[in-house]
């Protein structure tokens, strides 16, 4: 056990190294440098700032300083915001990503696996063909389309909500956000749930324990439910994929100053902070899927942890 | 003829493949969801490729005297700020979605299946090697690396192409090398490599037919996860460069005007929406009819 925790540290620490090495040499290549195109400061300036930032020294001695300083999990400072360094950049943009995202996340989950029960327990009926519509609409609606909608009808047109939030996030102006980022995943989920519940009633020992004469709740909670839980358990990594790459249409539409909108501004001559956002984003889905594995074996005494290494 | 589709007998259920493959397609006919989003897909098709020549305007040239119009007889779905025609753009969109979608997963079913190809059948520490670094990628946001791409090379269609079929292969190349490993064992490859065929031969004529319908089902999943991110690259402003259009651009375009001009959502958020839709439904009908666990 401990053992294989030690190997995937090992392998995590690899990727996160072949990535920050992926994104320092594809920023290099965006033209620009961390001055205003338009109007170029003095030649002397110039190479001060340049020195600052390493920009006067062949570029493998500035991937070997990069790589050195993120070795020590500084990111370096930033080429818009001179004197920040972008770690602080990151910790102020995160929170509101964060509150947004674990929002989303609940609500793909708790409204999710219920609906996914609840269709596969009415199979075929309208409850289920209603449920289904509602999942494939779901999955099939792109985020930027549903949160422009949501916008418009319920701030628009009804005044429900409001958008801009600058002070700290208010919770009923974060459910407009957190519907659009988790959408789709709660219409994933809801199919998912019901896919793999309605093959789990048909198991052998679900028939056993109708058969003994055991209530339909102990039936579909302790004999099925957990069961049927697993495939969703694997389908958490992705699910944290989408939340973190939902995060830059999201926070775009409704004015949420998080990461994802740092992000996309950065994009275009920042090189420090895109570097930094990958890195960050990439450690947080890694550790995630990790954990998910992990749970997974616990989950699933079928599997040992370990044992699964070489798939 | 059906011989040569049929060289071999499936290990489990001692069919030969071609029989199979039929009961796969007849399944699939059966299946009324996914005869409708072939209809739509059609419909939809049809309207992108001739649409623009029956529609008298143009997506690109506006008419400033003319924006911001509401819907009406003339303009069905309104203009935008600088008086184009909403209907014309959206049409153009339909068909950069679809071209996209289709160049972009044919890109990576080509990569995925050389390096899924190249690593099943080598095997071995290369195999090793390859796969690891499949893994590595695996498991990080790939839209990032989309989006990098597209800041470096420049908006444009022709590099939407690029961003997005060089880096989303990576399920494509798993699922060609687990086929490959498993068709590689057969009898008749070890009959043609017997014979003394060279590998390439054998990997071409041999091995990579095999994996076609595999290779099918999941690249035409591909296709509309490809038209999506086309879409979100457009509508974050790193896509398809103005003045042409795009469905993603056209919804970020009316986000400006969303209060005033809300028509101007209608008929991007439409298409695109009916397009991932009728994609789902063939993606579903083609998983449930080509996966036999899945069948009922």
């Amino acid at each position: 056990m401990l053992r294989y925790l030690l190997s995937r540290v090992l392998q995590c620490l690899v990727t996160l190294w072949v990535i920050a090495t992926a994104v320092f040499f594809l920023a290099k290549l965006i033209p620009g440098g961390p001055y205003d195109p338009d109007k170029l400061p003095p030649k002397e300036i110039r190479e001060k700032i340049d020195a600052y930032y390493h920009l006067n020294r062949p570029v493998a001695a500035q991937y070997l300083y990069c790589m050195g300083r993120l070795a020590r999990l500084d990111l370096g400072p930033s080429y818009r915001y001179l004197d920040q360094p972008v770690q602080r950049l990151i910790a102020r943009h995160f929170p509101p990503s964060a509150v947004l995202g674990l929002l989303a996340l609940t609500i793909a989950l708790a409204l999710g696996v219920p609906l996914g029960v609840y269709a596969a327990l009415r199979q075929n009926r309208l409850g289920d063909w209603g449920t289904l519509a509602l999942a494939i609409v779901g999955v099939s609606v792109p985020n930027f389309v549903l949160g422009t909608v949501l916008l418009y009808v319920f701030v628009y047109r009804l005044g429900w909500a409001d958008i801009g939030i600058v002070e700290g996030p208010r919770l009923p102006d974060l459910v407009l956000p957190a519907l659009t980022l988790g959408g789709f995943s709660l219409a994933f989920v809801t199919r998912m749930t019901r896919a793999s519940m309605i093959e789990v009633l048909r198991q052998d020992y679900v028939r056993t324990a109708r058969a003994k004469g055991l209530p339909q709740a102990r039936v579909v909670w302790l004999h099925s439910f957990r069961n049927a839980m697993l495939p969703v358990l694997t389908y958490l990594g992705p699910l944290a994929a989408a939340l973190l790459t939902g995060s830059f249409v999201v926070e775009h539409i409704f004015h949420i100053p998080g990461l994802g909108e740092f992000f996309v501004q950065s994009i275009e001559d920042d090189p420090p902070a895109i570097l930094g956002v990958a890195l960050f984003y990439s450690t947080l889905l890694i550790v995630f899927n990790l954990a998910v594995d992990l749970l997974y074996g616990f989950a699933d005494p079928r599997i040992s942890i370990g044992a699964q290494e070489r798939k | 003829m059906a011989n040569e589709m049929g060289q071999g007998n499936d290990q489990r259920t001692g069919e030969p493949p071609a029989f199979r493959r039929s009961k796969a397609w007849r399944h699939l006919r059966r299946n009324r969801g996914a005869m409708a989003g072939v209809v739509l897909l059609g419909l939809m098709a049809a309207a992108a490729l001739v649409g623009p020549f029956l529609w008298p305007f143009d997506y690109a040239g506006g008419n400033l005297a003319q924006q911001f119009l509401a819907p009406g007889r003339v303009h069905w779905l309104g203009t935008d700020e600088f008086g184009r025609d909403q209907l014309a753009r959206v049409l153009y969109g339909l068909r950069v979605s679809l071209i996209v979608g289709l160049v972009a997963a044919a890109i990576n079913v080509a990569i995925g299946s050389l390096y899924g190809g190249v690593a099943g059948y080598v095997g071995g520490k290369t195999d090793d090697v390859m796969m690891r670094l499949v893994e590595v990628f695996y498991g990080i946001p790939l839209l990032l690396f989309v989006m990098l791409l597209m800041t470096v090379l420049g908006r444009g269609l022709l590099n939407v192409f690029v961003a997005i079929g060089l880096v989303y292969w990576l399920g494509m190349a798993r699922i060609v090398r687990g086929q490959v490993l498993t068709l590689k064992e057969r009898d008749y490859v070890e009959a043609a490599r017997t014979l003394g065929a060279s590998p390439a031969r054998i990997i071409l004529r041999h091995v990579l037919p095999n994996t076609l319908g595999v290779v099918i089902v999941a690249g035409t999943l591909r296709i509309p996860e490809a038209i999506f991110i086309e879409a979100f690259l457009s509508f974050v402003g790193l896509g398809i460069a103005e003045p042409r259009a795009s469905l993603g651009s056209l919804v970020a375009g009316s986000l400006g005007n969303l209060e005033a001009q809300p028509w101007l959502l209608l008929g991007p958020s439409l298409a695109i929406s009916l397009l991932m839709l009728a994609f789902n439904f063939v993606g579903d009908g083609l998983r449930d009819a080509f996966d036999p666990q899945m069948r009922a």
